[in-house]
């Protein structure tokens, strides 16, 4: 396991430099506006695998920790001088009303069972949509609105760096998280959680911490999404934000990290290619069809996404598996 | 002789059904108290109960001469009771190492030497080290469960069938392994196989339909056939 470990961060660090060289290398502005969207996504995935993959919770509302960084960011930018002090004030911001919002719905909803608090964390996330779109003075409703961006942010390749940067850091960062003691309390839940508590934990909260780190870290996407767009409206906090988040976490294999990454590449890459399709075909304006085929052909060839199936066969447990069901068999 | 654990007069449901009507028993210091019974007769609630698992509706459950019955698990846990579950509970993907990590809490200064210590008392485990839980064997992951629990030097281990599901080689492995633990530290323990609990036990209790029916010491028990045929259906 550890060599494996060893093995994924060179990989990562090595695929990061790449993407580091890359624009100066290779000038496509599409290209750079796609792979800026991959990194940011990736940030709100990893979050997202933090709850499903590593605590086994699974929630319905994390757009909404989403949501709360891209109108924090927006709101700031939109009403103060566009400078780097308030675009780091305007991060700042967002993750500390995720830190609030994440305790105390954390110590509302995480004592419920597994489908009880999905669906009220549906429900939280359903009543920050209905406060976008009904405070119209200060999120101007579904219209939304555009924000100026200090100078540096403007150009595309400096902010493609930016994106890339902290998705890196988010990465390593969560990965020292998960390998640490209290990751492997967090795995311990998931996989058990009275057994967890007949050891003297106390489940709430460590799933409160979980849920605190996994909201502030999605709220980081949301704000670097909006400055992405330079726009932003109630989207961000709608369903698809997070069912997004929860296709890219199990195509790329739940409880890996580096699988939300490698989702989130898929799905962006797959939706870009299938609307660029639609000009040529337009069979292909129905892109959510085949979308949903290449998602049906993922959980079957790799029922524990891309990452998990790979890790299995590396470690031959899969072979073992196959190799014990054939002697029962026989 | 000093009384760790008491529970008088213990009633639990589970669901709608009365499952514990009166378990009333006493633990002492340093001895194993065997929970003998028929399937199904309340020994694992009994054990549940105690850590807060299936909490009461009635009854009283004193720790070190404290009341306890309505702490949460993990607060119970936490006064020195360490649990071993029939299923043995262990997460499949940690690793051993991990395992013991846990239960440590990985804090203290002497973390290292119970780690040591717990590994000289199960060998076995130290090959599988960096393994995940989930590919050990049977007897394996007992040894591994027990030793979680004893980890952390509690006061009070209580272990539910042990020996359940294993192969006998295995079982008298498990058996010596308790055996070597005896002294250290104090053990409830639940078992159907009535050798082990004979070999092991100093003290018995009988539970029939939720209550406890009879108790003494296990060597009265082995003197009377008439009890083990009544109560346990052997003789």
């Amino acid at each position: 396991m550890g060599m494996l470990n060893n093995r994924m961060n060179l990989f990562v660090i090595i695929v990061g430099l790449l993407l580091f060289l890359l624009p100066f290398i290779y000038e496509s502005r599409t290209l750079l506006i796609l792979l800026t969207q991959i990194f940011i996504f990736a940030i709100f995935a990893m979050s997202y695998d933090l709850l499903l993959g590593y605590t086994g919770i699974v929630s319905f509302g994390h757009a909404m920790f989403f949501g709360i960084g891209a109108y924090s960011t927006g709101i700031i930018l939109h009403r103060m001088e566009s400078t780097i002090f308030t675009v780091l004030l305007s991060l700042l911001v967002g993750i500390l009303l995720s830190l609030v919002i994440s305790i105390l719905v954390g110590f509302l909803t995480l004592r419920l069972k597994s489908h009880f608090f999905a669906m009220l964390t549906l429900a939280f996330a359903s009543l920050f949509l209905v406060v976008a779109e009904k405070w119209r003075t200060l999120t101007y409703g579904n219209d939304g609105f555009t924000f100026p961006l200090p100078e540096f942010l403007r150009d595309r390749t400096y902010f493609y760096l930016v994106s890339l940067t902290f998705m890196i850091a988010i990465y390593f960062l969560l990965k020292r998280f998960t390998e640490s003691p209290f990751g492997k309390v967090l795995v311990a839940i998931r996989e058990n959680e009275r057994r967890v508590e007949s050891l003297g934990f106390h489940p709430l909260y460590y799933k409160v911490i979980a849920s605190v780190v996994a909201g502030t870290t999605a709220s980081i996407s949301g704000s670097l999404y909006v400055l992405s767009l330079r726009f932003v409206n109630t989207s961000v906090f709608t369903m698809e934000m997070t069912l997004d988040a929860l296709l890219m976490t199990i195509i790329g294999g739940v409880g890996t990290l580096i699988g939300p990454i490698i989702g989130s590449g898929l799905i962006e890459f797959a939706h870009h290619l299938l609307t660029d399709l639609a000009s040529i075909s337009p069979i292909f304006e129905r892109w959510i069809i085949f979308f949903g085929i290449l998602y049906i052909l993922t959980v079957i060839f790799f029922p524990l996404g891309i990452v998990g199936t790979i890790r299995n066969r590396i470690s031959g447990k899969g072979k073992k598996e196959k190799y014990a069901k054939k002697t029962v068999a026989g | 002789m000093e009384v760790l654990l008491k529970t008088e007069n213990l009633e639990t449901f589970i669901g709608q059904y009365h499952i514990l009507q009166g378990v009333t028993f006493e633990a002492i210091r340093g001895e194993v108290t065997v929970l003998l019974g028929r399937n199904g007769a309340g020994k694992t609630t009994t054990l549940r109960t105690i850590l807060g698992l299936s909490p009461p509706s009635r009854g009283k459950v004193f720790f070190k001469q404290k009341e306890i019955q309505e702490l949460p698990t993990y607060k119970t846990a936490n006064l020195g009771i360490g649990y071993v579950p029939e299923d043995q509970g262990i997460f499949p993907y940690l690793t051993v190492e991990e395992h013991f990590k846990i239960a440590t809490k990985g804090k203290g200064d002497k973390v290292n030497e119970r780690i040591e210590t717990t590994l000289a008392l199960f060998p076995d485990l130290k090959q599988f080290w960096r393994k995940q839980a989930g590919v050990l064997s049977g007897g394996q992951k007992q040894m591994l469960a027990i030793a979680r629990a004893y980890i952390n030097y509690n006061e009070l281990l209580m272990i539910d069938e042990p020996s359940k599901g294993l192969a006998p080689i295995v079982v008298e492995k498990v058996m010596e392994t308790l055996e070597r633990m005896k002294g250290e530290t104090t053990i409830i323990l639940v078992e159907q196989n009535y050798l082990m609990a004979e070999y092991l036990g100093d003290r018995f209790y009988i539970i029939d339909d939720g209550k406890t029916v009879l108790s003494g010491e296990m060597k009265e028990l082995k003197e009377h056939e008439e009890w083990r045929k009544k109560y346990l259906g052997i003789s």
